[in-house]
């Protein structure tokens, strides 16, 4: 469990477009490391090549290298399915499945790949994950009603467990709590740092002080200008980040004198 | 465009104010007092009585007239407009429902007498002029359309699922077009399609079962592959990603994702394509012909099916024509009725298998 990304030179294409170039990075196991900076500079497009989702797109590619332990995961013969059994992910928007129920819903990454596992094993599993995301005690009786019936909270922690529940290494988060409001926010805060003991957690977020709050290590994600490549600024711990940045582009983002 | 009068312009001086909130309004009654008035007016216009269609006709624009003139000058312009739209689009409404019910109302009452017994379970076996039934039309009709299904079903949804999931390039394109100009081949051209093939196969003058389910889902396949595209598409991609992200293979999220959520309007589609298809009768007769005998087997001689049924017992009655001419009605009345089964299931089909939400 909990794995150390390196990130080395990396630039992300879509098609002809460059999108993120040149990108270094180390990312810890067992640590929470986030990136914050304005929008369309790349942070989620960084993100998500770390599990190789970006590829959904036609004709997105990368170049450069992430090893993970020891392992490209853009090394030639990598089943990019592989890849994202390892490397989980949170949306923006809580997304369950909504032909399942609640159960199903966290049994998914199981049922979905039918995996022989027997029933008494699943419902352990299911409370295991659903204890992990903070969400066993208000749903526990209702495991067979419809996901989607869920408050928008409720749904987020159900697809954290729902991520969890594969026992990923690393999980990937891009803005999970900016459809929420605060309380489901804080429960989700409090969450990544239950999580962060057994997990690899990287986290995109707008809310520089969630960023603050949450994390250990901060990246800050700036473009250029319009049309240019997103890049990566900064990349230092949390309170030094928030502190005494080493660039003047760090602190004006930060303090408000962006733009 | 008529201007805002100077008293209802906005005061930006005094603190508060502005145009008034309050505005007269008709009372409750007036839409319906108008009505009727209107209709007697139209009526006593064209009082003939067999004018009722201009009476219609005269009640409608005098309705909208009365209706616009009492309501400017108490509502305002707005207002008035909005009653003059409702009235526009319930008249259309009522247009539009008024071939319906004509069909229904002349074929039920025309067809009604013989849904008795009989007509379900004889068939035309040495039956001249009195009783026999459409047991082997009705037979027909169902093994036919559901061979056609059988045939259309896979094969657009496998398309459909190819253009939304996979298809990108100049062959997803081709598809979509010839999918478009599949959806607009008369019918009779599907039959001699089908009568064409089997001639080559077969030799010429072949009729069998199978060659009308043939010819029916060349018409039913561009159906159910654009319906299933439309519900393919609406199936949000968040879900996708979702599944991905959980590490499941591509067929795998199709298969177990993307079709169960989307599984109610594909089998509304499905059943609604039938629907379309059941009663096409040109195709039909080049293909099936027509036989008196019950033939289940569709890979062996004609077949009887209920469009045909009754089209022949209309041009060709017996010798006292009525009771021929019955059974017409009925055939047709029948076929209805297997049609609005068919919608009540699909309905059904899309409430059992529709996300739920609540509970």
């Amino acid at each position: 469990m909990a794995k150390r990304i390196e990130v080395k030179d990396l630039d992300i294409y879509y098609d002809k477009f460059l999108a993120v170039q040149n990108v270094s990075l180390t990312i810890e196991p067992r640590s929470v490391t986030a990136f914050i900076g304005p929008s369309g500079c790349g942070k989620s497009t960084f993100l998500r090549s770390l599990n190789r989702m970006h590829e959904l797109v036609p004709h997105a590619r990368v170049e450069g290298t992430v090893v993970m332990d020891d392992q490209d995961l853009y090394g030639p013969n990598v089943d990019p399915v592989s890849v994202r059994r390892q490397v989980g992910m949170v949306f923006q928007r809580p997304n369950p499945f909504p032909t399942m129920s609640i159960h199903e819903n966290v049994a998914a990454g199981l049922r979905l790949n039918n995996a022989r596992i027997s029933k008494g094993d699943l419902d352990e599993l299911v409370e295991r994950s659903l204890r992990a995301a903070n969400l066993w005690n208000e749903v526990k009786d209702r495991l067979n009603k419809p996901g989607s019936g869920l408050s928008g909270g409720q749904q987020q922690r159900l697809c954290i467990a729902r991520a969890i529940a594969v026992q990923p290494d690393v999980l990937l988060m891009d803005e999970p709590c900016s459809a929420l409001d605060p309380i489901s926010t804080q429960a989700i805060e409090d969450l990544i740092n239950d999580l962060k003991a057994d997990y690899t957690i990287v986290i995109v977020t707008h809310n520089m002080q969630q960023a603050a709050r949450v994390s250990d290590t901060t990246g800050f994600f700036n473009l250029q200008g319009v049309g240019q490549p997103g890049q990566l600024v900064e990349i230092d711990d949390t309170t030094k980040i928030f502190s005494t940045p080493a660039n003047q582009a760090t602190e004006d983002y930060i303090s408000g004198r962006f733009g | 465009m008529p201007t805002s009068t100077p008293e209802r312009e906005l005061d930006l001086e005094s603190p508060i104010g502005g145009p008034p909130l309050v505005h007269g309004t008709l009372p409750r009654w007036a839409p319906q007092f108008t009505l009727v008035t209107a209709i007697a007016a139209g009526f006593a216009l064209f009082a003939v009585g067999t004018a009722v269609g201009l009476a219609a006709i005269a009640a409608v624009l005098l309705y909208g007239l009365a209706i616009y003139s009492w309501s400017r000058p108490i509502e305002g312009a707005r207002k008035a407009k909005d009653r003059v739209v409702t009235a526009i689009v319930a008249s259309t409404f009522l247009l539009a429902l008024l071939p319906l019910v004509s069909v229904i109302l002349t074929v039920v009452s025309r067809g009604v007498a013989r849904i008795d017994p009989a007509f379900f379970t004889f068939s035309m076996q040495g039956v001249v002029s009195e009783g026999g039934g459409a047991y082997h039309a009705i037979m027909g009709t169902l093994i036919v359309t559901g061979l056609a299904a059988l045939i259309s079903v896979p094969i657009g949804m496998l398309t459909a699922i190819y253009l939304v999931e996979y298809g990108k390039g100049k062959l997803a394109r081709a598809i979509t077009f010839f999918v478009d100009v599949m959806t607009g081949i008369p019918s009779i051209v599907a039959g001699l399609f089908a009568f064409a093939l089997f001639a080559l196969i077969l030799g010429p003058g072949v009729r069998l079962g199978i060659m009308g389910a043939i010819a029916l889902s060349v018409l039913m396949i561009p159906v159910v592959v654009r319906s299933t595209e439309e519900m393919l598409k609406l199936v949000p991609n968040d879900l996708r990603e979702a599944a991905y992200a959980l590490a499941v293979p591509k067929w795998r999220i199709i298969v177990k994702v993307v079709l169960p959520t989307a599984l109610a309007g594909i089998a509304t589609g499905v059943t609604l394509a039938v629907a379309r298809i059941i009663g096409e009768t040109a195709p039909l007769l080049i293909t099936l012909g027509a036989t008196s005998g019950t033939n289940f087997n569709p890979f062996d001689g004609r077949m009887a099916t209920l469009p045909v049924f009754s089209y022949y017992e209309y041009v060709n009655p017996g010798v006292p024509p009525e009771p021929s001419l019955q059974r017409a009605w009925t055939a047709a009345l029948v076929l209805i009725i297997i049609v609005m089964v068919l919608n009540l299931v699909a309905r059904l089909i899309s409430r059992l298998f529709a996300p739920k939400t609540r509970s």
